[in-house]
């Protein structure tokens, strides 16, 4: 069985002065059936890359097979006939409903799915008769979804599915992609949001300035870290703490370092590293104003491979 | 069904749909044309008997006054309106507009002052002298008849008919076309289509033919109008306006596309639509002849596709001439809608 995307060497300059670099060579693979994430920060690449994969976008040069076929010829309309897509920031018709849009929309595909049958699978039947412009941002998307799902694809590109949205409508939108993928169908979706990644996500390809560095399931990826916890402290305002350094060589800590005042140490067995960190502190005789520990995340993957968080370039989306 | 004849179909009825269920559109569209045949036809309406506004001086004064306010139009209504005034007082009235003629009156010698460039100046000057002297005792040597035409046809409201129909199926085409086109680049929804498996000929055709569509209340709004208000009619061929209205409307479509094919900001195409069309509304014709712009510029104006469609519409409205008669404005229609619609599909961005 062929992969349902084979990605080498992709690579993507848009003409200009100087010349912008957006992909340097990508390489990618998806089997089918995974659900497939692409996590970075914005400006990463990850919306060309998913552009030229859906054969909107010619790329400047490198290799790319979808579904076993490849974009530029006769198996063009073979390709778009299997596949389903939701771009970023569409804005449908506002004018029709969600029924007359589903309908318009099924009607380019052969065969697929009836339209009140992919209205129910993002659960919108109520508001079947609604105009678009009448649907909040999350209904809005998930209209945008049922569009995707309509021609019953073997495979749908999501990119940025739920920036923007409210908590709920992100936890709708993850059910339904978790419905799709249950079907044994493929994803293949592009996030800044290490959660959605982490909970949606059987592998997870990180890219930055254009190139996949790590790739792996969300869990091998933290494990990869060394530690199974993380510990931050800071020390209260204005007093000279302790550098990180004065904690890299306790047994249990993986690896420290600070960032905004803010000291995190990757450590393994919290319960001994713990002890020894406060005692640490205490002989400093420099006061904490916050100590706590939590789950390692891809969060921490990404700002141990980059030394920069993925909400830095983010701007003012919400983290939820 | 087959499924792209649904699709075409599919994308016609959302385009109906976007269409009627914005009211402004459909205002400016429908509304718009019989709002401006009115507004012109009540301006050029049944041309009114021009009265004169005379002043009279001098110690003739009473005799020319008298003299003047027999004359009675057609309609018993007095053809002179005449004042005494003073001199000073009545110069400064001329000078103002606010008369056509000041007449001097001394006994055995008037004079007359007029402003020779206001044709109805000129024009109250001929007639009251005409009528001074006949009343004076004038004979004219020869026998004259004056015969008044008022057939249909004739009028300013029938000849602007058929430059509003022009107008209309411009300014429709190319906006209709160029913002529907535009907006949904902006709103990446071409985009969106064409991650489809949707045939870019449904696409355009769709928006082709939703505009034809909307066209017809359009065309028979304004012609039903002028016919009710004005008793415009047509003296050619029914089925050759129509062929003509389609022709104009599928060659405007073209042009709007090819406009709308590349430009990414309303801004831009909003730009280039005025750019394309206020030629037009000053050469072609719409309110005046063509006819009136110099020799060196009519190889120009008559190649322009407003041109060609006022014309033939003219023609075979007014005159009753056949489609055949009108074959190089007909052909100069088809090119301009060819050309422009296969350009735009080579230069068309769909993103």
């Amino acid at each position: 069985m062929h992969a349902a995307i084979r990605c080498a060497q992709l690579v993507m300059t848009y003409p200009g002065k100087p010349p912008v670099e957006a992909v340097r060579s990508l390489d990618l693979e998806v089997a089918q059936g995974e659900c497939f994430g692409m996590l970075g920060p914005n400006g990463a690449g990850k919306t060309t890359t998913i552009e030229i994969l859906e054969g909107l976008l010619q790329p400047t040069s490198g290799d790319v097979e979808v579904l076993g076929r490849r974009w530029g010829g006769r198996d063009d309309e073979e390709i778009r006939q299997r596949i389903g897509i939701s771009l970023q920031e569409t804005r449908l018709s506002e004018k029709l409903t969600v029924a007359e849009t589903v309908r318009l929309f099924r009607s380019f595909y052969r065969s697929g799915l009836t339209p009140e049958d992919a209205i129910g699978r993002v659960s919108l039947e109520e508001k079947a008769n609604a105009r678009v412009g009448k649907l909040s941002g999350g209904q809005k998307q998930r209209l945008a979804v049922a569009c995707a799902l309509v021609g019953d694809p073997e495979m749908v590109f999501l990119d940025e599915p739920t920036t923007g949205l409210d908590p709920q409508s992100r936890r709708q939108l993850w059910e339904i992609i978790r419905n799709f993928r249950d079907r044994g169908r493929t994803v293949l979706l592009t996030t800044h949001y290490m959660d959605e990644a982490e909970r949606l996500c059987g592998r997870v390809a990180i890219v930055d300035h254009g190139k996949v560095i790590a790739q792996g399931s969300p869990a091998g990826l933290i494990a990869q870290l060394g530690g199974d916890h993380v510990i931050e402290l800071a020390f209260a305002e204005g007093q000279q703490g302790l550098p990180p350094s004065a904690f890299a060589q306790l047994p249990g800590v993986v690896s420290a370092h600070q960032e905004d005042g803010i000291i995190a140490l990757s450590v393994s067995q919290l319960h001994e590293v713990l002890p020894s960190v406060l005692n640490r502190v205490e002989q400093s005789g420099v006061p904490l104003a916050r100590l706590m520990t939590r789950q390692p995340s891809l969060e921490d993957v990404f700002v141990q491979l980059t030394g920069r968080h993925l909400r830095d370039e983010e701007g003012t989306d919400a983290i939820v | 069904m087959r499924s792209s004849e649904w699709a075409l179909k599919q994308l016609i009825l959302a385009r109906l749909r976007e269409f009627f269920r914005e009211p402004e559109a459909v205002f400016w569209v429908y509304g718009f044309p019989i709002l401006m045949t009115v507004a012109l036809g009540i301006a050029f309406r049944e041309n009114p008997e021009p009265q004169y506004r005379v002043d009279v001086t001098g110690p003739e004064s009473a005799t020319v006054i008298t003299a003047l306010q027999a004359e009675k139009t057609p309609h018993g209504q007095p053809l002179y309106i005449t004042a005494e005034q003073e001199t000073d007082a009545a110069h400064d009235r001329l000078r103002a507009g606010k008369i056509d003629l000041l007449v001097t009156a001394a006994a055995g010698e008037y004079e007359y002052e007029f402003v020779p460039t206001r044709p109805e100046s000129k024009l109250a000057r001929d007639e009251v002298n005409n009528l001074l002297q006949r009343a004076a005792g004038r004979s004219d040597p020869v026998a004259t008849q004056s015969v008044e035409m008022s057939e249909r046809g004739g009028r300013y409201i029938d000849f602007l008919v058929p430059g509003l129909l022009g107008m209309g199926l411009m300014g429709g085409g190319l906006w209709g076309l160029g913002f529907v086109t535009v907006d949904m680049r902006i709103r990446k929804l071409l985009k969106r289509l064409i991650a489809t498996p949707m045939r870019k000929s449904d696409f355009l055709a769709a928006l082709m033919i939703s505009r034809l569509v909307f066209m017809i209340p359009e065309v028979l709004v304004l012609l039903l109008f002028s016919w009710l208000a004005f008793g415009v009619t047509i003296a050619g061929n029914i089925v050759a306006v129509l062929f003509l209205i389609l022709l104009g409307a599928f060659s405007f479509a073209g042009l709007g596309l090819l406009i709308a094919s590349r430009a990414k900001t309303m801004e831009a195409v909003s730009g280039l639509m005025n750019l394309v069309m206020l030629p037009m509304w000053v050469l072609s014709g719409i309110f005046f002849t063509s006819e009136r712009f110099p020799d060196f510029a009519q190889p120009f104006i008559q190649v322009l596709p407003l041109t060609a469609l006022i014309d033939a519409l003219r023609a075979v409205m007014l005159d009753g001439a056949t489609l055949a008669s009108q074959w190089s404005e007909v052909l100069t229609l088809v090119l301009w809608g060819a050309v422009c619609f296969a350009l735009a599909l080579r230069l068309f961005r769909w993103s």
